[in-house]
Protein backbone atom coordinates (compact mmCIF):
# COMPACT_ATOMS: atom_id res chain seq x y z
CA UNK A 1 0.00 0.00 0.00
CA UNK A 2 1.32 3.42 -0.91
CA UNK A 3 1.05 6.41 1.32
CA UNK A 4 0.33 8.78 -1.52
CA UNK A 5 -2.60 11.01 -0.69
CA UNK A 6 -5.43 10.27 -3.09
CA UNK A 7 -7.42 13.01 -4.76
CA UNK A 8 -10.69 13.96 -3.15
CA UNK A 9 -12.63 12.41 -5.97
CA UNK A 10 -10.82 9.12 -5.53
CA UNK A 11 -11.35 9.15 -1.77
CA UNK A 12 -15.04 9.56 -2.39
CA UNK A 13 -15.03 6.75 -4.88
CA UNK A 14 -13.34 4.48 -2.32
CA UNK A 15 -15.82 5.49 0.33
CA UNK A 16 -18.75 4.75 -1.96
CA UNK A 17 -17.38 1.33 -2.82
CA UNK A 18 -16.90 0.56 0.85
CA UNK A 19 -20.40 1.73 1.76
CA UNK A 20 -21.92 -0.42 -0.89
CA UNK A 21 -20.08 -3.47 0.39
CA UNK A 22 -21.25 -2.82 3.94
CA UNK A 23 -24.82 -2.34 2.72
CA UNK A 24 -24.75 -5.71 0.99
CA UNK A 25 -23.46 -7.52 4.09
CA UNK A 26 -25.96 -5.83 6.39
CA UNK A 27 -28.85 -6.72 4.10
CA UNK A 28 -27.67 -10.31 3.92
CA UNK A 29 -27.60 -10.59 7.69
CA UNK A 30 -30.92 -8.80 7.98
CA UNK A 31 -32.63 -11.33 5.71
CA UNK A 32 -31.37 -14.14 7.91
CA UNK A 33 -32.49 -12.43 11.12
CA UNK A 34 -35.95 -11.55 9.76
CA UNK A 35 -36.43 -15.07 8.51
CA UNK A 36 -35.70 -16.65 11.89
CA UNK A 37 -37.63 -14.04 13.86
CA UNK A 38 -40.76 -14.39 11.76
CA UNK A 39 -40.41 -18.17 11.99
CA UNK A 40 -40.27 -18.00 15.77
CA UNK A 41 -43.21 -15.56 16.00
CA UNK A 42 -45.51 -17.25 13.49
CA UNK A 43 -44.89 -20.58 15.21
CA UNK A 44 -45.52 -19.10 18.65
CA UNK A 45 -48.78 -17.50 17.47
CA UNK A 46 -49.74 -20.85 15.89
CA UNK A 47 -50.04 -19.26 12.45
CA UNK A 48 -47.90 -22.18 11.27
CA UNK A 49 -47.92 -25.55 12.98
CA UNK A 50 -44.64 -25.87 14.97
CA UNK A 51 -44.99 -29.65 14.84
CA UNK A 52 -44.70 -29.58 11.05
CA UNK A 53 -42.25 -26.72 10.53
CA UNK A 54 -40.50 -26.68 13.91
CA UNK A 55 -39.38 -23.43 15.52
CA UNK A 56 -35.98 -21.77 16.11
CA UNK A 57 -36.28 -22.02 19.92
CA UNK A 58 -37.15 -25.72 19.68
CA UNK A 59 -34.26 -26.25 17.30
CA UNK A 60 -31.90 -24.71 19.85
CA UNK A 61 -33.34 -26.94 22.56
CA UNK A 62 -32.76 -29.95 20.38
CA UNK A 63 -29.22 -28.76 19.72
CA UNK A 64 -28.50 -28.36 23.42
CA UNK A 65 -29.94 -31.80 24.13
CA UNK A 66 -27.74 -33.52 21.57
CA UNK A 67 -24.78 -31.48 22.72
CA UNK A 68 -25.35 -32.60 26.30
CA UNK A 69 -25.56 -36.20 25.13
CA UNK A 70 -22.08 -35.57 23.76
CA UNK A 71 -22.74 -36.83 20.24
CA UNK A 72 -23.20 -33.54 18.35
CA UNK A 73 -19.64 -33.12 17.17
CA UNK A 74 -19.33 -36.80 16.48
CA UNK A 75 -22.26 -36.60 14.04
CA UNK A 76 -20.87 -33.50 12.35
CA UNK A 77 -17.39 -34.95 12.12
CA UNK A 78 -18.54 -38.25 10.63
CA UNK A 79 -20.42 -36.51 7.85
CA UNK A 80 -17.63 -34.03 7.15
CA UNK A 81 -15.06 -36.80 7.05
CA UNK A 82 -17.08 -38.82 4.56
CA UNK A 83 -17.62 -35.78 2.38
CA UNK A 84 -14.01 -34.66 2.40
CA UNK A 85 -12.68 -38.13 1.62
CA UNK A 86 -15.34 -38.52 -1.07
CA UNK A 87 -14.60 -35.33 -2.92
CA UNK A 88 -10.84 -35.32 -2.50
CA UNK A 89 -10.49 -38.90 -3.71
CA UNK A 90 -13.12 -38.30 -6.40
CA UNK A 91 -11.29 -35.24 -7.66
CA UNK A 92 -7.82 -36.77 -7.56
CA UNK A 93 -8.91 -40.02 -9.18
CA UNK A 94 -10.88 -38.04 -11.76
CA UNK A 95 -7.83 -35.93 -12.62
CA UNK A 96 -5.69 -39.05 -12.86
CA UNK A 97 -8.11 -40.78 -15.22
CA UNK A 98 -8.53 -37.58 -17.26
CA UNK A 99 -4.73 -37.45 -17.59
CA UNK A 100 -4.64 -41.02 -18.90
CA UNK A 101 -7.40 -40.23 -21.39
CA UNK A 102 -5.54 -37.10 -22.52
CA UNK A 103 -2.36 -39.09 -22.92
CA UNK A 104 -3.88 -41.76 -25.12
CA UNK A 105 -6.25 -40.53 -27.77
CA UNK A 106 -7.11 -44.15 -28.55
CA UNK A 107 -8.28 -45.00 -25.02
CA UNK A 108 -10.15 -41.70 -24.95
CA UNK A 109 -12.05 -42.46 -28.14
CA UNK A 110 -12.79 -46.03 -27.04
CA UNK A 111 -14.12 -45.03 -23.63
CA UNK A 112 -16.12 -42.05 -24.84
CA UNK A 113 -19.56 -43.74 -25.12
CA UNK A 114 -19.05 -45.48 -21.75
CA UNK A 115 -18.32 -42.17 -20.08
CA UNK A 116 -21.46 -40.68 -21.59
CA UNK A 117 -23.56 -43.55 -20.24
CA UNK A 118 -21.91 -43.42 -16.82
CA UNK A 119 -22.46 -39.69 -16.68
CA UNK A 120 -26.13 -40.02 -17.54
CA UNK A 121 -26.70 -42.82 -15.03
CA UNK A 122 -27.90 -41.60 -11.62
CA UNK A 123 -25.16 -43.01 -9.42
CA UNK A 124 -27.52 -43.29 -6.45
CA UNK A 125 -29.15 -46.18 -8.32
CA UNK A 126 -25.96 -48.13 -7.67
CA UNK A 127 -26.40 -47.62 -3.90
CA UNK A 128 -27.81 -51.05 -3.08
CA UNK A 129 -25.12 -52.79 -5.14
CA UNK A 130 -22.37 -50.79 -3.48
CA UNK A 131 -23.74 -51.69 -0.06
CA UNK A 132 -23.62 -55.36 -1.01
CA UNK A 133 -20.06 -55.09 -2.21
CA UNK A 134 -18.52 -52.69 0.29
CA UNK A 135 -20.63 -53.65 3.32
CA UNK A 136 -23.23 -51.97 5.45
CA UNK A 137 -20.80 -49.32 6.69
CA UNK A 138 -19.02 -46.04 6.15
CA UNK A 139 -17.07 -47.34 3.14
CA UNK A 140 -20.26 -47.58 1.13
CA UNK A 141 -21.12 -43.98 1.93
CA UNK A 142 -17.72 -42.75 0.80
CA UNK A 143 -17.88 -44.83 -2.37
CA UNK A 144 -21.30 -43.42 -3.24
CA UNK A 145 -20.01 -39.87 -2.70
CA UNK A 146 -16.92 -40.61 -4.76
CA UNK A 147 -18.90 -42.17 -7.63
CA UNK A 148 -21.06 -39.10 -7.91
CA UNK A 149 -18.16 -36.69 -8.34
CA UNK A 150 -15.82 -38.97 -10.30
CA UNK A 151 -17.40 -39.00 -13.75
CA UNK A 152 -18.15 -35.28 -13.71
CA UNK A 153 -14.53 -34.60 -12.79
CA UNK A 154 -13.19 -36.82 -15.56
CA UNK A 155 -15.35 -35.13 -18.17
CA UNK A 156 -14.77 -31.54 -17.09
CA UNK A 157 -11.03 -31.88 -16.46
CA UNK A 158 -10.52 -33.75 -19.72
CA UNK A 159 -12.29 -31.03 -21.66
CA UNK A 160 -10.13 -28.51 -19.80
CA UNK A 161 -7.01 -30.40 -20.92
CA UNK A 162 -8.26 -30.49 -24.49
CA UNK A 163 -9.03 -26.80 -24.56
CA UNK A 164 -5.46 -25.80 -23.77
CA UNK A 165 -4.25 -23.50 -26.54
CA UNK A 166 -2.71 -25.60 -29.33
CA UNK A 167 -0.17 -22.84 -29.99
CA UNK A 168 1.14 -23.04 -26.43
CA UNK A 169 1.76 -26.74 -26.98
CA UNK A 170 3.34 -25.94 -30.34
CA UNK A 171 5.65 -23.47 -28.60
CA UNK A 172 6.90 -26.16 -26.24
CA UNK A 173 7.31 -28.56 -29.14
CA UNK A 174 9.63 -26.06 -30.81
CA UNK A 175 11.75 -26.36 -27.66
CA UNK A 176 11.73 -30.12 -28.19
CA UNK A 177 9.45 -30.92 -25.26
CA UNK A 178 8.23 -34.51 -24.89
CA UNK A 179 4.68 -35.47 -23.99
CA UNK A 180 5.34 -35.58 -20.28
CA UNK A 181 6.91 -32.12 -20.35
CA UNK A 182 3.95 -30.78 -22.31
CA UNK A 183 1.68 -32.16 -19.60
CA UNK A 184 3.80 -30.75 -16.83
CA UNK A 185 4.59 -27.32 -18.24
CA UNK A 186 1.41 -26.38 -20.09
CA UNK A 187 -1.55 -28.71 -19.93
CA UNK A 188 -1.59 -29.18 -16.17
CA UNK A 189 -0.91 -25.61 -14.99
CA UNK A 190 -3.20 -24.16 -17.66
CA UNK A 191 -5.99 -26.42 -16.37
CA UNK A 192 -5.68 -25.56 -12.70
CA UNK A 193 -8.65 -23.18 -12.85
CA UNK A 194 -10.72 -25.96 -14.45
CA UNK A 195 -9.63 -28.41 -11.78
CA UNK A 196 -10.55 -26.02 -9.03
CA UNK A 197 -13.95 -25.36 -10.50
CA UNK A 198 -14.38 -29.15 -10.67
CA UNK A 199 -13.44 -29.24 -7.01
CA UNK A 200 -16.09 -26.64 -6.23
CA UNK A 201 -18.77 -28.64 -8.00
CA UNK A 202 -17.58 -31.82 -6.32
CA UNK A 203 -17.97 -30.38 -2.83
CA UNK A 204 -21.67 -29.97 -3.50
CA UNK A 205 -22.05 -33.31 -5.23
CA UNK A 206 -20.28 -35.18 -2.46
CA UNK A 207 -22.71 -33.77 0.09
CA UNK A 208 -25.51 -35.28 -1.97
CA UNK A 209 -23.72 -38.63 -2.08
CA UNK A 210 -22.92 -38.64 1.63
CA UNK A 211 -26.41 -37.71 2.79
CA UNK A 212 -28.05 -40.28 0.52
CA UNK A 213 -25.48 -42.83 1.65
CA UNK A 214 -26.28 -42.07 5.27
CA UNK A 215 -30.00 -42.39 4.55
CA UNK A 216 -29.24 -45.90 3.32
CA UNK A 217 -26.78 -47.33 5.80
CA UNK A 218 -25.54 -45.01 8.53
CA UNK A 219 -25.79 -45.24 12.27
CA UNK A 220 -24.34 -41.80 12.79
CA UNK A 221 -23.86 -38.53 10.93
CA UNK A 222 -26.10 -35.63 9.96
CA UNK A 223 -27.86 -37.63 7.25
CA UNK A 224 -28.62 -40.29 9.83
CA UNK A 225 -30.04 -37.66 12.21
CA UNK A 226 -32.31 -36.39 9.43
CA UNK A 227 -33.70 -39.84 8.62
CA UNK A 228 -33.94 -40.82 12.25
CA UNK A 229 -35.64 -37.52 13.17
CA UNK A 230 -38.14 -38.09 10.37
CA UNK A 231 -38.88 -41.61 11.50
CA UNK A 232 -39.57 -40.64 15.09
CA UNK A 233 -41.47 -37.50 14.02
CA UNK A 234 -38.85 -35.22 15.62
CA UNK A 235 -38.84 -32.40 13.06
CA UNK A 236 -36.79 -30.21 15.42
CA UNK A 237 -33.95 -32.64 15.03
CA UNK A 238 -34.41 -32.74 11.25
CA UNK A 239 -34.39 -28.95 10.95
CA UNK A 240 -31.41 -28.67 13.26
CA UNK A 241 -29.43 -31.14 11.18
CA UNK A 242 -30.33 -29.34 7.98
CA UNK A 243 -29.20 -26.01 9.44
CA UNK A 244 -25.90 -27.45 10.61
CA UNK A 245 -25.50 -29.11 7.23
CA UNK A 246 -26.02 -25.80 5.41
CA UNK A 247 -23.47 -24.10 7.61
CA UNK A 248 -20.83 -26.78 7.24
CA UNK A 249 -21.38 -27.07 3.49
CA UNK A 250 -20.97 -23.32 3.20
CA UNK A 251 -17.75 -23.35 5.22
CA UNK A 252 -16.32 -26.15 3.13
CA UNK A 253 -17.10 -24.25 -0.05
CA UNK A 254 -15.33 -21.21 1.33
CA UNK A 255 -12.24 -23.28 2.10
CA UNK A 256 -12.14 -24.41 -1.52
CA UNK A 257 -12.58 -20.81 -2.66
CA UNK A 258 -9.63 -19.84 -0.46
CA UNK A 259 -7.64 -22.61 -2.07
CA UNK A 260 -8.52 -21.17 -5.45
CA UNK A 261 -7.27 -17.73 -4.49
CA UNK A 262 -3.97 -19.19 -3.40
CA UNK A 263 -3.41 -21.21 -6.56
CA UNK A 264 -4.56 -18.82 -9.24
CA UNK A 265 -2.98 -15.71 -7.85
CA UNK A 266 -1.58 -14.92 -11.30
CA UNK A 267 -5.08 -14.21 -12.52
CA UNK A 268 -5.85 -11.11 -10.53
CA UNK B 1 28.38 -21.76 -48.08
CA UNK B 2 24.88 -20.73 -47.09
CA UNK B 3 23.70 -20.70 -43.51
CA UNK B 4 20.45 -22.42 -44.37
CA UNK B 5 19.60 -24.30 -47.49
CA UNK B 6 16.21 -25.65 -48.40
CA UNK B 7 16.15 -28.32 -51.05
CA UNK B 8 13.07 -29.52 -52.93
CA UNK B 9 10.61 -29.19 -50.07
CA UNK B 10 7.12 -30.45 -50.92
CA UNK B 11 4.20 -30.98 -48.63
CA UNK B 12 0.94 -32.77 -49.17
CA UNK B 13 -1.83 -32.86 -46.58
CA UNK B 14 -4.00 -35.92 -46.27
CA UNK B 15 -7.55 -35.71 -45.05
CA UNK B 16 -10.55 -37.97 -45.46
CA UNK B 17 -11.84 -35.68 -48.19
CA UNK B 18 -8.70 -36.14 -50.23
CA UNK B 19 -5.19 -34.79 -50.51
CA UNK B 20 -4.11 -31.21 -50.89
CA UNK B 21 -0.76 -30.18 -52.19
CA UNK B 22 0.31 -27.24 -50.00
CA UNK B 23 3.88 -26.73 -51.11
CA UNK B 24 5.67 -27.93 -54.16
CA UNK B 25 9.39 -28.06 -54.78
CA UNK B 26 10.65 -25.14 -52.72
CA UNK B 27 14.31 -24.25 -53.01
CA UNK B 28 15.92 -21.46 -51.05
CA UNK B 29 19.27 -20.30 -49.73
CA UNK B 30 19.68 -18.01 -46.75
CA UNK B 31 23.02 -16.42 -45.95
CA UNK B 32 24.42 -15.92 -42.47
CA UNK B 33 22.99 -12.85 -40.74
CA UNK B 34 20.40 -12.26 -43.42
CA UNK B 35 16.82 -11.25 -42.68
CA UNK B 36 14.49 -12.74 -45.23
CA UNK B 37 10.73 -12.56 -45.43
CA UNK B 38 8.43 -14.97 -47.19
CA UNK B 39 5.25 -13.39 -48.49
CA UNK B 40 2.47 -14.78 -50.62
CA UNK B 41 -1.28 -14.87 -51.03
CA UNK B 42 -3.20 -16.25 -48.07
CA UNK B 43 -3.32 -20.01 -47.99
CA UNK B 44 -0.14 -20.39 -50.02
CA UNK B 45 1.49 -22.47 -47.32
CA UNK B 46 3.80 -19.84 -45.77
CA UNK B 47 3.16 -20.97 -42.23
CA UNK B 48 3.38 -24.61 -43.27
CA UNK B 49 6.82 -23.90 -44.65
CA UNK B 50 7.91 -22.34 -41.36
CA UNK B 51 6.52 -25.27 -39.39
CA UNK B 52 8.58 -27.57 -41.58
CA UNK B 53 11.74 -25.53 -40.86
CA UNK B 54 10.95 -25.74 -37.15
CA UNK B 55 10.54 -29.51 -37.37
CA UNK B 56 6.92 -29.38 -36.22
CA UNK B 57 5.74 -31.17 -39.33
CA UNK B 58 7.61 -33.48 -41.58
CA UNK B 59 7.67 -32.57 -45.27
CA UNK B 60 6.53 -35.13 -47.82
CA UNK B 61 9.75 -34.52 -49.66
CA UNK B 62 13.01 -32.62 -49.53
CA UNK B 63 15.58 -31.66 -46.93
CA UNK B 64 16.91 -28.72 -44.96
CA UNK B 65 20.58 -28.05 -44.36
CA UNK B 66 22.25 -25.80 -41.84
CA UNK B 67 25.94 -25.15 -42.53
CA UNK B 68 25.73 -27.87 -45.18
CA UNK B 69 24.57 -30.47 -42.68
CA UNK B 70 21.10 -31.96 -42.79
CA UNK B 71 19.13 -31.00 -39.67
CA UNK B 72 17.98 -33.58 -37.20
CA UNK B 73 14.99 -32.53 -35.06
CA UNK B 74 14.61 -31.36 -32.37
CA UNK B 75 17.22 -28.85 -33.45
CA UNK B 76 18.66 -26.33 -31.03
CA UNK B 77 20.11 -24.24 -33.85
CA UNK B 78 16.61 -23.08 -34.76
CA UNK B 79 14.39 -20.80 -32.67
CA UNK B 80 10.74 -20.21 -33.40
CA UNK B 81 8.55 -17.23 -32.62
CA UNK B 82 4.83 -17.57 -32.95
CA UNK B 83 2.14 -15.10 -33.94
CA UNK B 84 1.25 -14.26 -30.38
CA UNK B 85 3.72 -14.13 -27.54
CA UNK B 86 2.14 -17.09 -25.70
CA UNK B 87 3.73 -16.21 -22.41
CA UNK B 88 2.28 -18.50 -19.77
CA UNK B 89 0.00 -16.50 -17.47
CA UNK B 90 0.91 -18.60 -14.45
CA UNK B 91 4.63 -18.01 -14.74
CA UNK B 92 6.52 -14.81 -14.03
CA UNK B 93 8.38 -13.13 -16.87
CA UNK B 94 11.67 -14.62 -15.74
CA UNK B 95 10.16 -18.08 -15.41
CA UNK B 96 8.65 -17.69 -18.86
CA UNK B 97 11.96 -16.75 -20.36
CA UNK B 98 13.80 -19.75 -18.96
CA UNK B 99 11.16 -22.32 -19.89
CA UNK B 100 13.05 -23.46 -22.99
CA UNK B 101 16.20 -23.92 -20.93
CA UNK B 102 14.25 -25.88 -18.34
CA UNK B 103 12.82 -28.20 -20.97
CA UNK B 104 16.17 -28.83 -22.59
CA UNK B 105 17.80 -29.21 -19.21
CA UNK B 106 20.25 -26.43 -19.94
CA UNK B 107 19.61 -24.32 -16.89
CA UNK B 108 23.09 -23.61 -15.57
CA UNK B 109 25.14 -20.66 -14.40
CA UNK B 110 26.15 -19.56 -17.90
CA UNK B 111 22.71 -19.72 -19.41
CA UNK B 112 21.13 -17.92 -16.45
CA UNK B 113 23.74 -15.20 -16.69
CA UNK B 114 23.11 -14.89 -20.41
CA UNK B 115 19.37 -14.55 -19.82
CA UNK B 116 19.87 -11.96 -17.12
CA UNK B 117 22.17 -9.95 -19.34
CA UNK B 118 19.66 -9.95 -22.13
CA UNK B 119 16.88 -8.94 -19.77
CA UNK B 120 18.99 -6.06 -18.57
CA UNK B 121 20.03 -5.02 -22.06
CA UNK B 122 16.46 -5.02 -23.36
CA UNK B 123 14.85 -3.37 -20.38
CA UNK B 124 13.08 -6.26 -18.70
CA UNK B 125 15.11 -6.90 -15.56
CA UNK B 126 12.90 -4.75 -13.34
CA UNK B 127 9.87 -6.75 -14.51
CA UNK B 128 11.47 -10.08 -13.72
CA UNK B 129 8.91 -11.11 -11.14
CA UNK B 130 5.88 -9.63 -12.87
CA UNK B 131 3.20 -11.77 -14.41
CA UNK B 132 2.60 -11.38 -18.16
CA UNK B 133 -0.75 -9.63 -17.81
CA UNK B 134 1.01 -6.77 -16.03
CA UNK B 135 3.17 -5.98 -19.07
CA UNK B 136 2.49 -4.04 -22.26
CA UNK B 137 2.22 -5.74 -25.63
CA UNK B 138 5.66 -4.59 -26.67
CA UNK B 139 7.34 -5.83 -23.49
CA UNK B 140 5.58 -9.17 -23.81
CA UNK B 141 6.86 -9.54 -27.35
CA UNK B 142 10.38 -8.70 -26.20
CA UNK B 143 10.10 -11.27 -23.44
CA UNK B 144 8.96 -13.82 -26.01
CA UNK B 145 11.97 -13.04 -28.17
CA UNK B 146 14.38 -13.37 -25.24
CA UNK B 147 12.74 -16.70 -24.39
CA UNK B 148 13.64 -17.86 -27.89
CA UNK B 149 17.13 -16.31 -27.79
CA UNK B 150 17.86 -17.89 -24.42
CA UNK B 151 18.53 -21.16 -26.20
CA UNK B 152 21.03 -19.40 -28.40
CA UNK B 153 19.65 -20.44 -31.80
CA UNK B 154 21.49 -19.49 -34.97
CA UNK B 155 18.41 -19.16 -37.13
CA UNK B 156 15.23 -17.47 -35.99
CA UNK B 157 11.85 -18.27 -37.48
CA UNK B 158 9.19 -15.60 -37.10
CA UNK B 159 5.61 -16.45 -37.93
CA UNK B 160 3.85 -13.11 -38.42
CA UNK B 161 5.25 -12.06 -35.07
CA UNK B 162 3.53 -8.67 -34.97
CA UNK B 163 0.12 -9.52 -36.32
CA UNK B 164 -1.55 -9.60 -32.91
CA UNK B 165 -0.50 -6.02 -32.10
CA UNK B 166 -2.28 -2.78 -32.97
CA UNK B 167 -0.72 -0.64 -35.71
CA UNK B 168 1.29 1.84 -33.61
CA UNK B 169 2.63 -0.80 -31.25
CA UNK B 170 3.40 -2.90 -34.24
CA UNK B 171 5.70 -0.29 -35.77
CA UNK B 172 7.48 0.28 -32.47
CA UNK B 173 7.82 -3.41 -31.65
CA UNK B 174 9.06 -4.39 -35.08
CA UNK B 175 11.72 -1.71 -34.67
CA UNK B 176 12.77 -3.11 -31.30
CA UNK B 177 12.73 -6.73 -32.39
CA UNK B 178 14.66 -5.92 -35.55
CA UNK B 179 17.37 -4.19 -33.54
CA UNK B 180 17.63 -7.06 -31.10
CA UNK B 181 17.94 -9.59 -33.91
CA UNK B 182 20.63 -7.56 -35.67
CA UNK B 183 22.38 -6.87 -32.39
CA UNK B 184 22.59 -10.57 -31.61
CA UNK B 185 23.69 -11.30 -35.19
CA UNK B 186 20.98 -13.84 -35.92
CA UNK B 187 19.79 -15.12 -39.24
CA UNK B 188 16.05 -14.62 -39.49
CA UNK B 189 13.26 -15.98 -41.64
CA UNK B 190 9.94 -14.24 -41.27
CA UNK B 191 6.55 -15.05 -42.71
CA UNK B 192 4.23 -12.13 -43.31
CA UNK B 193 1.31 -11.00 -45.40
CA UNK B 194 2.16 -7.33 -44.89
CA UNK B 195 4.18 -6.05 -47.84
CA UNK B 196 5.28 -2.84 -46.09
CA UNK B 197 6.43 -4.70 -43.02
CA UNK B 198 8.34 -7.16 -45.18
CA UNK B 199 10.19 -4.39 -47.02
CA UNK B 200 10.97 -2.45 -43.86
CA UNK B 201 12.61 -5.43 -42.17
CA UNK B 202 14.13 -7.63 -44.83
CA UNK B 203 17.29 -7.94 -46.82
CA UNK B 204 15.53 -10.30 -49.17
CA UNK B 205 11.90 -11.06 -49.94
CA UNK B 206 10.68 -14.36 -51.28
CA UNK B 207 7.31 -14.35 -53.03
CA UNK B 208 5.36 -17.58 -53.11
CA UNK B 209 2.68 -18.48 -55.64
CA UNK B 210 -0.85 -19.56 -54.83
CA UNK B 211 -1.41 -23.09 -53.57
CA UNK B 212 0.47 -25.27 -54.11
CA UNK B 213 3.07 -22.76 -53.01
CA UNK B 214 6.30 -22.56 -54.89
CA UNK B 215 8.91 -19.80 -55.16
CA UNK B 216 7.67 -17.22 -57.66
CA UNK B 217 10.45 -14.67 -57.34
CA UNK B 218 13.14 -13.42 -54.98
CA UNK B 219 13.78 -9.71 -54.48
CA UNK B 220 16.91 -8.24 -52.91
CA UNK B 221 15.96 -5.21 -50.90
CA UNK B 222 18.50 -2.44 -50.98
CA UNK B 223 17.06 0.79 -49.69
CA UNK B 224 20.35 2.69 -49.89
CA UNK B 225 20.09 4.29 -46.48
CA UNK B 226 22.51 4.38 -43.57
CA UNK B 227 21.82 2.91 -40.12
CA UNK B 228 18.81 1.17 -41.37
CA UNK B 229 15.93 0.50 -39.01
CA UNK B 230 12.41 -0.55 -39.99
CA UNK B 231 11.01 2.91 -39.23
CA UNK B 232 13.67 4.70 -41.26
CA UNK B 233 13.24 2.18 -44.03
CA UNK B 234 9.65 3.25 -44.46
CA UNK B 235 10.84 6.74 -45.30
CA UNK B 236 13.37 5.65 -47.90
CA UNK B 237 12.60 6.80 -51.46
CA UNK B 238 13.02 3.30 -52.81
CA UNK B 239 10.47 1.90 -50.33
CA UNK B 240 7.54 2.78 -52.57
CA UNK B 241 9.21 1.28 -55.65
CA UNK B 242 9.61 -2.04 -53.92
CA UNK B 243 6.09 -1.82 -52.62
CA UNK B 244 4.67 -1.38 -56.10
CA UNK B 245 6.75 -4.19 -57.56
CA UNK B 246 5.73 -6.60 -54.80
CA UNK B 247 2.12 -5.54 -54.98
CA UNK B 248 2.07 -6.45 -58.67
CA UNK B 249 3.93 -9.68 -57.93
CA UNK B 250 1.36 -10.74 -55.40
CA UNK B 251 -1.38 -10.06 -57.91
CA UNK B 252 -4.05 -9.38 -55.32
CA UNK B 253 -7.58 -9.47 -56.60
CA UNK B 254 -10.51 -8.50 -54.46
CA UNK B 255 -13.48 -10.42 -55.65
Amino acid sequence: MSNEPYSKEHQEYLKKAKNRKTAIIITQILILVIFFVQWEITAKLKIVDPFLVSQPSRIIKSLVKIYNEGTLFRHIWVTCYETIVGFVVGTLLGILIATILWWSDFICKVLDPYLVVLNALPKIALGPIIIFWAGNNQNSIIIIALMISLVVTIISVLSGFQEVDEDKIKLLKTFGANKFQILRYVVFPASIPTMISALKINVGLSWVGVIVGEFLVAKEGLGFLIVFGGQVAQLDMVMMSILILSLVAYLMYEVVALFEKKFVKWKS
Amino acid sequence: MSKLEIQNISMTYHTKEGETSALSDINLKVEDGEFITIIGPSGCGKSTLLSIFAGLIEPSNGKILIDDKEIKYPCSQIGYMLQRDHLFEWRTIYKNIIIGLEIQNKLDKDSIENVENMMKKYGLSSFKNYYPHQLSGGMRQRAALIRTLALNPEVLLLDEPFSALDYQTRLAVSDEIYCIIKNECKTAIMVSHDIAEAISLSDKIVVLTKRPGTVKSIHDINLEIENRTPLKAREAPKFREYFNTLWKELDVHVE
